[in-house]
Parts: C-alpha cells; sequence; structure tokens
C-alpha cells in the first residue's frame, strides 16, 4: 500500500499545501498591512485620525472575521471563478483563503503598530516628521518583531485552513486525509497526513519567531 | 499705547510711528525666541471641556534657559507641546522668531519644529535603531545626504559623549546614556529651541546633575535657548535663568530665578521651593526664616558667622544646599531665638550681609 505511488501522492499534497499557504500568505500580507496602517492611523488617537473610514473598515474587517472559512469558501466561489478561473485545484483555493486572512491579518498588524509607544511617534513628529515618514521610518521597523511574530501565527492559520481546500477538491494535505480517513476510514493515511502537518506548522513557526528575535534590537 | 502718543513720536523724532513700531518688533524678535501671547487650551472630552492652559502669557528671551515648574497636572506638559504644536492651542498665539504658528502651513510648521528639538522624559528613542541611526532620524526625515547625515550624528555622539557607543542600541543603555542620545538627537538638525519635557525625571540623582550640566553647556557654547518643564526645583535652581510658575493652567508667576528664590509671591512658588520635604517641619514654635544660597556666599560659614557674631543659638530644621558648578546653591529653614531682640539681631545681621532670606509660617 505505501508504496512509491503514495510517497509520490504525499510529496505532491505536501508541496501543494506549501504553494497554497505561499502564495496567500504573501498576497494577504500586500493588503493586510495597508489596512493594519489605515485602521492605526485613523483611530482617533492616531497620526491622522478619521472616524468614518476607520468605523467602515473595521465594520467590513469584522463581518469577513466572523464567517467561518468553509462557507466563505463557497460564498466567494463567483468571485474565484472570475479571479482564477476555476474552482477547483490549489489555485483556486488562494482566492478565499485570501478573503479570510487578509482582514484577519489586518487585525494582526493593527495589534502589533499599536505596540510602539505613542511617545516614540510624538518625538518623531516633534522633529518635524510626515504622516508618510512616521509610518514608514517609525511604526513599520520599530514593529517589525512584532509584525514577524504576528506572520507566524498568521501563516500557520492560513495553512490550517488551506487544509480544508480539500472540501472543494483543492488538493493538499487536507484532501489526504479527509479523502481517504474520512471518507474511505483509511485511518493510518489521515495520521501521515496529520503528522506532515504538524511538522510544517512547526517548521514556519520556529523559523518565523527565530528571525523575529534576531532583528529585535531590544533583547541585545 | 494711544494713536495719540504715535502722533506725538512722529511730530518729535521725524520717524514714521510705523517704522518706529516696525523696528520696536524687530527688537522683541531679537530679544524673545519664543512669545505665547494669551494661549489657552481646552481638550474637548466627552465628559465635558477640560481647561489645560489658561491665558498663558510668556516671552522667552533668546539665549536663556527658561523654566517652567509646576505640580504634576498643573498643564505644564500641554504647554511645551503648545510651543511647537504637537498641541494646537485652542485660543491666543504661539509666536517663534517673530512669526505665529498659528499663521503657518503644516509645511511651516514641520519646518519650525526642526528648529526646535524636544527630549522627554521616558526618552523615546528609537529600539529598532543604532544610535548612529537614532541621530541621524531628523536629518534623514529632514532629507539631509547621508553622508553628512553621519558626520553631523558622530559629532554629536561626541559632544554627548557616546562616539564609541554609536553602533550601539538603545537597549544596551542606562538611563542617563538614552538621554544623551536623545539630546544629540534633539540637536541634529541644529535647532535654536531645546524643548526639555521632564527630561531628568526618570534619572538618579547624579546622572540628573549630569545631563544638567550638558544642557547648560549646550546653552552657552551653542546659544541654543533651552526650556525647561519640572517638577522639581532643584532643576530650576541648578541652570535655569528664569522661572514660569504655573498652576491650575495659569502661570502663579514668573521672573528671574534668584528673585522667586528670595521673594516668592505666591503660595505655590513657596510650596515649590521648600518642597515636600518641609512639610514634615511642623516642630519649633518661635519665628523661623529661610535663607537662600544663591552661590556669592559659598565659602562663607555663614550659620557660624551668624551664630557667633549674633551671640545667639538658632535651630536648623531643615537644610537643602548643593554644590552647581562650583557654587554652593539651596536653602536652609532656621528657627529664630525665642527673645524678640535675639531674633532681630539674627534678621538684621542677614540684611547687612545681604544674604537672601525671607520669613516663613
Amino acid at each position: 500500500m505505501m508504496g512509491s505511488q503514495m510517497v509520490g501522492m504525499y510529496l505532491k499534497e505536501t508541496w501543494a499545501t506549501i504553494y497554497m499557504t505561499l502564495i496567500s500568505s504573501a498576497i494577504s500580507y500586500l493588503i493586510g498591512i495597508p489596512l493594519g496602517v489605515i485602521l492605526v492611523v485613523t483611530d482617533k488617537d492616531g497620526i491622522h485620525p478619521l472616524a468614518p473610514v476607520h468605523a467602515v473598515l473595521g465594520f467590513l474587517i469584522n463581518i469577513f472575521r466572523s464567517i467561518p472559512f468553509l462557507i466563505l469558501l463557497v460564498m466567494v466561489l463567483p468571485v474565484t471563478k472570475f479571479l482564477v478561473g476555476t474552482t477547483l485545484g490549489p489555485k483556486a483555493i488562494i482566492p478565499p483563503l485570501i478573503f479570510a486572512s487578509a482582514p484577519y491579518i489586518g487585525r494582526m498588524v493593527e495589534s502589533s503598530l499599536k505596540e510602539v509607544p505613542a511617545g516614540v511617534i510624538e518625538a518623531a513628529k516633534s522633529m518635524g516628521a510626515t504622516n508618510w515618514q512616521i509610518i514608514w521610518k517609525v511604526l513599520l521597523p520599530e514593529a517589525k518583531p512584532s509584525l514577524l511574530i504576528g506572520a507566524a501565527i498568521c501563516i500557520t492559520t492560513i495553512l490550517s485552513y488551506s487544509a480544508m481546500a480539500g472540501f472543494v477538491g483543492g488538493g493538499g494535505l487536507g484532501a489526504i486525509a479527509l479523502n481517504y480517513g474520512y471518507y474511505r476510514y483509511q485511518t493510518d493515511i489521515m495520521l501521515i497526513a496529520v503528522v506532515v502537518l504538524v511538522l510544517i506548522v512547526q517548521a514556519i513557526q520556529e523559523f518565523w519567531m527565530r528571525l523575529a528575535s534576531f532583528v529585535d534590537k531590544r533583547a541585545k | 499705547m494711544d494713536t495719540q502718543s504715535g502722533e506725538l513720536a512722529f511730530g518729535h523724532d521725524a520717524v514714521p510711528a510705523s517704522e518706529q513700531s516696525e523696528r520696536a518688533k524687530a527688537a522683541e524678535v531679537d530679544d524673545f525666541i519664543i512669545r505665547l501671547v494669551n494661549m489657552g487650551k481646552v481638550f474637548t472630552t466627552s465628559s465635558g471641556d477640560v481647561v489645560a492652559l489658561d491665558d498663558i502669557c510668556l516671552d522667552i528671551r533668546r539665549g536663556s534657559i527658561q523654566g517652567i515648574i509646576g505640580l504634576s497636572g498643573a498643564g505644564k506638559s500641554t504647554l511645551v507641546r503648545c510651543i511647537n504644536y504637537l498641541e494646537v492651542p485652542t485660543s491666543g498665539r504661539v509666536i517663534f522668531e517673530g512669526k505665529s504658528l498659528g499663521d503657518m502651513s503644516p509645511v511651516e510648521v514641520r519646518e519650525a519644529r526642526r528648529k526646535m528639538g524636544m527630549i522627554f522624559q521616558q526618552f523615546n528613542l528609537l529600539d529598532q535603531r543604532s544610535l548612529l541611526r537614532n541621530v541621524t532620524f531628523p536629518l534623514e526625515i529632514a532629507k539631509t545626504g547621508r553622508r553628512e547625515a553621519k558626520k553631523r550624528a558622530m559629532d554629536l555622539l561626541r559632544l554627548v559623549g557616546l562616539e564609541d557607543r554609536a553602533r550601539n542600541y538603545p537597549a544596551q543603555l542606562s538611563g542617563g546614556q538614552k538621554q544623551r542620545v536623545a539630546i544629540a538627537r534633539a540637536l541634529a538638525t541644529s535647532p535654536k529651541v531645546l524643548l526639555c519635557d521632564e527630561a531628568t525625571s526618570a534619572l538618579d540623582p547624579k546622572t540628573t546633575r549630569q545631563i544638567l550640566d550638558l544642557l547648560k553647556k549646550i546653552n552657552r557654547e551653542m546659544g541654543v535657548t533651552v526650556i525647561v518643564i519640572t517638577h522639581q526645583m532643584s532643576v530650576i535652581e541648578a541652570i535655569c535663568d528664569e522661572v514660569a510658575v504655573i498652576d491650575h493652567s495659569h502661570i502663579a508667576e514668573k521672573g528671574p530665578v534668584s528673585e522667586l528664590f528670595s521673594n516668592p509671591k505666591t503660595e505655590i512658588a513657596r510650596r515649590l521651593i521648600l518642597g515636600d520635604e518641609n512639610e514634615e517641619v511642623h516642630f519649633g514654635n518661635n519665628r523661623k526664616v529661610r535663607i537662600v544660597f544663591d552661590g556669592r556666599n559659598a565659602h562663607e560659614p555663614i550659620i557660624s558667622d551668624m551664630v557667633m557674631s549674633c551671640k545667639t543659638a538658632v535651630n536648623i530644621l531643615f537644610a537643602n544646599t548643593r554644590e552647581v558648578e562650583g557654587q554652593a546653591v539651596g536653602q536652609m529653614l532656621v528657627e529664630l531665638p525665642e527673645k524678640e531682640e535675639e531674633a532681630e539681631r539674627i534678621t538684621h545681621y542677614l540684611r547687612q550681609r545681604g544674604i537672601l532670606f525671607e520669613e516663613v509660617k
């Protein structure tokens, strides 16, 4: 049973999982960082308070975050079809992953940026910094270690979401677990898939946390 | 001045009144680098308006060290933030080098801020940047060239005695060192004014003195006008030329430091001068005088001389003296003898010797 065919399947689906996770994480961060920045900047004690923008954005993010991923996956199928031309396979899981994780990342980024002491921002203002300079030279660089820790959490969350791709024929390790373990009662095959998932999560977590403490100049 | 006197002046000197006022204005600009004119600040909160500052008038002399003292919550932190428009006053004007900040565009306000460095109680250094890059930060903001910025930053780190730590990060420094870096950073854009918001309040007494000496050096050698916000009278004593006492959003009194010390006019000033320690001094039923050491009488044993020449004993209730730049500065609370004539002898002696003192309750 566990022939080279099976090994090949594990390799292929492991790659599919990593592919889905990385692509979705990268695009979600491209959207999530600006979202988080806008949330912090437009907050009432932010550097450019703008209550309506803050409220509307916060509301939209909360809506996306409160929809269970599996339901979101189905809801955005037409959008997925429009964006990637198919509703099947690893590619088709990327749009819903982005819809689910960009708002989540937005909140993570928001909380990281809020850790930057108000006094440091005030100091930059006292030097005549513009809001753009404060964002690029103070908020983001000073929050870097916290942003990386947040990334460890976000990427592993995206990975676990991607495991649900199996439900729409998206492939990946989740699909193996689902197809063999749930539909065919082949628990051993499912367990191996789960173990591989656990190992990937551990690796990501470890790597990002090390990176975060490596770049953090406060601890040395 | 009314119009009539203006016309009179015109007739007398044959100088147009307008030109005269121009000259007067120019002289003012030259004398006072910052003028606060009827400045007020009201914070609007959900639980109603809170008056933080009311009708503040203060002229800050170019090249001086101006102290602003008050208890916490008196409004002094808001005041210093109004000077560089981190807080925008809700009434009155802030005039910097003859121009009202209220009339400036956002770009001009940012340029004005570059001419006013600021340091803080919590230092507010950028933790993820090396010391060198902390000091070059304001120059980056001002778009100064990299090499020039680095050279300037190294010069400033040398000035504050931390050039060999340029590659270190703030987390590796003590509080006093962090404040030195903050001072170097604040001076990077060659400001004309240095705003110090409780800059020594998080430091121990020894480090406080080193920082104060550095501020004084910057003032004397670079001609930077220094504005010191503090709740500690010792800071005012140590370096300030002029002082304004803030109490309940108002300026209670202002003037030269020596004058405030020898003759405080308000209760709050007296309280700040004597400090909280004095509240412990309840004993002693006789008349008490507060003797001020202003530095002139550093090497004279005033109290023993007084006791010997008056041939009467005094009871020292409280003393607080320190050496600042080789001068004894401080104060002493002395209980006078019970007999009225002996007490008079002492006050007469003090007056004769020109020693500052005042009677306290």
